[in-house]
């Protein structure tokens, strides 16, 4: 294996976006690529496509040419990759493993969704078909549902509070309230996070992340031909690509995501770092327990302390290592197929120092974690910076 | 069929096909058999750990009811 470099990002600002369609969502993400990274449309070997339900969203089909051609891209292989949230997480991993053994020297890689054209119980419906219909979802469960029973066993097993998981809540809505991309910009405090209508007992609707529109792109490159691009190339140290059952009873534990765990693993074994040397992360705040969850799985913290360690504002910007600066799906939004690649162009940002006042100084080493349905698909990729 | 609750949630916002019976509660049951079954529950609420035993099933779906608790104290050993 060779080792890749990503050499440019491109992104829609999250929100709803009653008149964009798909279509031009993802295509501004690939045209602000092409001129972030120097390459020109005809220079692009292959074109992944992260995108979890635009059949169901929009209707349309075919996405990964449809979306190709209108930004100029032709001939060249389009493929539209589906694994739930983890859509275009798992579409960059197939372009890093066609780059790394040799395939093609310059891909991209975009994940787009737009999901506010639909009422929320049919965004619920649409969403419910990450997990599994015949069973869990048969039986009235939603993703707020899976999620809440992972909340009561992790509050039950390690005496995790509500104000710990409403923590999570303020902390990247203080985040995103600084960023000019974010869906949600506005701050909230505690006592609303707690306050607020609950959706599935102990998660209010503080707890949930948000439906968005958005679209994000980054460009892939063999290290050896990264200079040849106008942007400073970041490498990708470590990448994995884990799954798991799909439904939530058949999980061995559910306090942990054993998917995530291994990625984890796999990340750090590769780019020969530990979960200490990792200085930042985007993590997959789908609910504010996840984000708990996921400081646990990666080694941030010992198993059970995830809560406490959200508390201390250890994760805050300022504290030792911040998680979601971007404003995490919470407060940025999440338009759930275009999240994996939005999530590297957010440790892009601060990789390169643009980040403004939400700037991590120093920033050297990023993590970024994607989830797919309750733990059925684990993306992790570290990036460092020369 | 009996078995234990491994965890649970009151739903508030249902989705649409179980608009109308909502709130509910949903919960895993760890089953003495060893499997987990993630099913609703009838009657009193639950609560992590309680016993709990088939009611019925229905469209598929399998409902819960906490166990009655007074039957095992029957063989609970006379106090004075």
């Amino acid at each position: 294996m060779r080792p890749v470099a990503v050499v440019g990002t491109g992104k829609t600002p999250f929100g709803a976006f009653p008149d964009r369609d798909i279509r031009s969502l993802a295509v501004e993400s690939v045209a602000k690529c092409l001129e972030d990274s120097g390459l020109t449309a005809s220079g692009v070997e292959a074109f992944y496509l992260g995108n979890f339900a635009g059949p169901s969203f929009v209707g349309q089909n075919h996405l990964a040419p449809y979306i190709a051609a209108e930004a100029g891209i032709r001939e060249i292989p389009c493929t539209r990759i589906e694994a739930a949230c983890a859509s275009s997480g798992a579409a960059l991993f197939q372009a890093w493993a066609a780059v790394a053994a040799g395939v093609y020297d310059v891909v991209l890689v975009a994940g787009v969704e737009k999901m506010t054209s639909q009422t929320t119980p049919r965004v619920a419906e649409i969403l419910a078909g990450a997990g599994d219909m015949a069973g869990e979802m048969a039986a009235g469960a939603t993703f707020p549902a899976l999620f809440a029973m992972i909340a009561k066993r992790h509050m039950h097993e390690f005496g995790t509070t509500h104000e710990q998981l409403a923590q999570v809540a303020v902390k990247n809505h203080h985040h995103g309230a600084m960023n000019p991309m974010a869906h949600m910009r506005k701050e909230i405090t505690l006592e609303k996070a707690l306050a607020g209508k609950v959706i599935c007992d102990p998660l209010t609707v503080f707890d949930c992340s948000l439906v968005s529109d958005g679209a994000a792109c980054v460009a892939l490159a063999a290290l050896d031909r990264a200079r040849d691009f106008r942007a400073k190339p970041l490498r990708v140290l470590g990448i994995a690509q884990t799954s798991g059952p799909v439904a939530l009873d058949r999980k061995e534990t559910i306090t942990s995501f054993d998917a995530v765990r291994r990625a984890g693993e796999k990340a750090y074994e590769m780019a020969g770092v530990t979960a200490v040397d990792i200085q930042f992360a985007e993590l997959h705040d789908c609910f504010t327990i996840a984000e708990i969850i996921a400081t646990e799985d990666l080694g941030f913290v010992a198993k059970g302390e995830g809560g406490r360690y959200a508390e201390s504002g250890a994760t805050s910007l300022g504290g030792e290592r911040p998680v979601n600066v971007s404003g995490g799906l919470k407060s940025k939004g999440h338009p759930v197929g275009a999240t994996g690649v939005a999530q590297i162009c957010d440790l892009a940002e601060q990789l390169h120092g643009a980040a403004g006042e939400r700037q991590i100084a120093g920033a050297k080493l990023g993590l970024a974690q994607n989830l797919g349905g309750s733990g059925a698909t684990a993306v992790v990729t570290i990036l460092g910076a020369e | 069929m009996t078995g234990t609750v491994y965890t649970e949630t009151t739903i508030y916002s249902p989705p649409e096909a179980f608009a109308g019976e909502a709130p509910y509660q949903l919960a895993i049951i760890h089953l003495d058999s060893g499997i987990r079954l993630t099913a609703r529950i009838h009657g009193d609420p639950v609560r992590i750990g309680d016993r709990v035993a088939l009611d019925e099933v229905h469209n598929s779906i399998h409902y819960f009811r906490k166990a009655n608790l007074e039957v095992s104290h029957e063989h609970d050993p006379p106090r004075d």
